[in-house]
């Protein structure tokens, strides 16, 4: 199975491809649009700020690339917020593959949310294996409404989305790779859809 | 419901584990790895390493460490000590550290903390602050709290999370190593005057300590080192007690 895992500067992408090692697979770090058109599953991750992560995107030509992908995607984290029409944070526009927007946490909560949560109202292939209300890893200041993309909630001052999945594409606002044992059955019902 | 954090903290230098670890159960108690294997085993929710080598090879010795952390630990972790420039947390950062903690620097230089969070984003850059208390108000200090600052607790504190900070690690001076304690009024106060997340350290003796943390302190994470170290409190007994007392933790 070929698994790359998006290169385009964007933060920490050593964990998610140690957490594939750690599977038992082997994931390649790329951003060449022929190397991940041809890989089995995809891998987009992000950590970071919004505006400046699409800049990279659109400058490599990725943006155009990714919503047209027709093997399995995972967004990760900022990665799945990019996924989205639109989010708030520098009023970025993304590459629109879930007609969503992103907003700010601002229902007298501590941004950013950091730490353990739990996640319920699982309905993907995704979670197999995952009981309602295990714990994941999270960091971030936006989040994803609820929407009927939605496949995993959460709740931080108001309920919104932790997973969203249409067609091909998969998103988690959490950290499969940092949420211990948990994370890996979730990367690992990916690697295997 | 987003839980409580607990934090076990290694003490590194060039790249091992510093005295203070009592582990029968290691093959090598100096393998800052091995350690933080058994930690996220044992329930910890994330870690902190602070690297307090001074030699001139620490950049590096410190970024091959966590790469090695990051291919084996399966849970978050911070990386802390020296770290002065946007060089040092990308290469930090690139070889899958989740976030990194700026102390003395900062201080030095407060806009590192915009540059780093404008570079690397908020929730990556946690800053560190150690102060005691001098004529009852509470001073930030350097140097692991030897030397004092002009600058009070609550000022700087507000100050780094204008800049960017995505989380606070306070440390109080007058509690660390006692064994009495977090210091809950000064924490319960920066919790209550800034929106970001606020880590307690410095005083954890008892389970109960935790409890109070979380509870007057309104901390949201407790970080600590020698009782975890050496055994004196087990971390799932000490989340079994937090859940008892109806403090969110992950069991």
């Amino acid at each position: 199975m070929k698994i790359v895992i998006i290169n385009y500067g964007a933060g920490n992408i050593q964990s998610i491809k140690f957490a594939i090692q750690r599977l038992g697979y082997e994931a390649i770090l790329s951003d060449d649009p022929a190397t991940i058109i041809s890989a089995d599953k995809v891998i987009f991750p992000g950590v970071g700020e919004a505006s400046s992560a699409m800049k990279k995107l659109r400058a490599s030509g990725l943006d155009t690339i990714i919503p047209t992908l027709r093997q399995p995607v995972l967004g990760i984290c900022l990665g799945m917020q990019l996924m989205c029409a639109y989010t708030e944070e520098g009023e970025t526009e993304g590459l629109g593959i879930f007609d969503v927007a992103v907003e700010r946490f601002n229902s007298g909560v501590k941004v950013p949310q950091i730490g353990w949560n739990q996640i319920r109202s699982l309905s993907s292939p995704l979670f197999d294996g995952v009981t309602e209300d295990e714990y994941v890893y999270l960091v971030h200041s936006y989040y994803a409404p609820i929407t009927p993309y939605t496949v995993a909630t959460t709740s931080y001052g108001t309920d919104y989305t932790t997973a969203l999945h249409k067609d091909n594409f998969y998103g988690t606002q959490f950290h499969p790779e940092k949420s211990s044992s948990v994370g890996e059955k979730i990367l690992l019902n990916f690697l295997n859809s | 419901m987003l839980t409580k954090r607990i934090i076990p903290c290694l003490d590194i230098k060039n790249g091992r584990t510093v005295k203070g670890v009592n582990f029968v159960d290691l093959r090598d108690a100096g393998d800052p790895v091995e350690l933080a294997q058994l930690y996220s085993d044992a329930g910890a929710d994330e870690l902190v390493f602070l690297d307090i080598s001074a030699t001139e090879e620490r950049r590096k010795t410190l970024a091959d460490l966590v790469l090695r952390v990051a291919e084996k630990v399966n849970i978050p972790f911070t990386v802390g000590g020296g770290i002065a420039s946007v060089e040092d947390v990308d290469i930090l950062l690139q070889n899958g550290a989740d976030k990194v903690s700026v102390n003395s620097s900062a201080v030095r230089n407060p806009e590192l903390i915009n540059e780093l969070s404008g570079k690397f984003g908020s929730q990556c850059i946690t800053v560190a602050i150690d102060a005691k208390q001098i004529d009852g108000e509470w001073i930030v200090h350097l140097v692991g709290g030897k030397v004092p600052t002009s600058l009070n607790l609550f000022e700087w504190a507000k100050e780094v999370a204008a800049r960017g900070a995505g989380e606070i690690l306070f440390t109080s001076m007058d509690n660390d190593g006692t064994k009495d304690g977090f210091a809950n009024a000064a924490l319960a106060r920066l919790s209550e005057e800034l929106t970001i997340p606020v880590i307690a350290s410095g005083g954890a003796g008892t389970i109960q300590h935790f409890v109070d943390t979380f509870t007057e302190g309104k901390s949201d994470a407790a970080l600590a080192a020698s009782i975890f170290h050496f055994k004196e409190i087990e971390i799932s007994d000490l989340k079994k007690e937090l859940d008892n007392n109806n403090i969110p933790v992950r069991l």
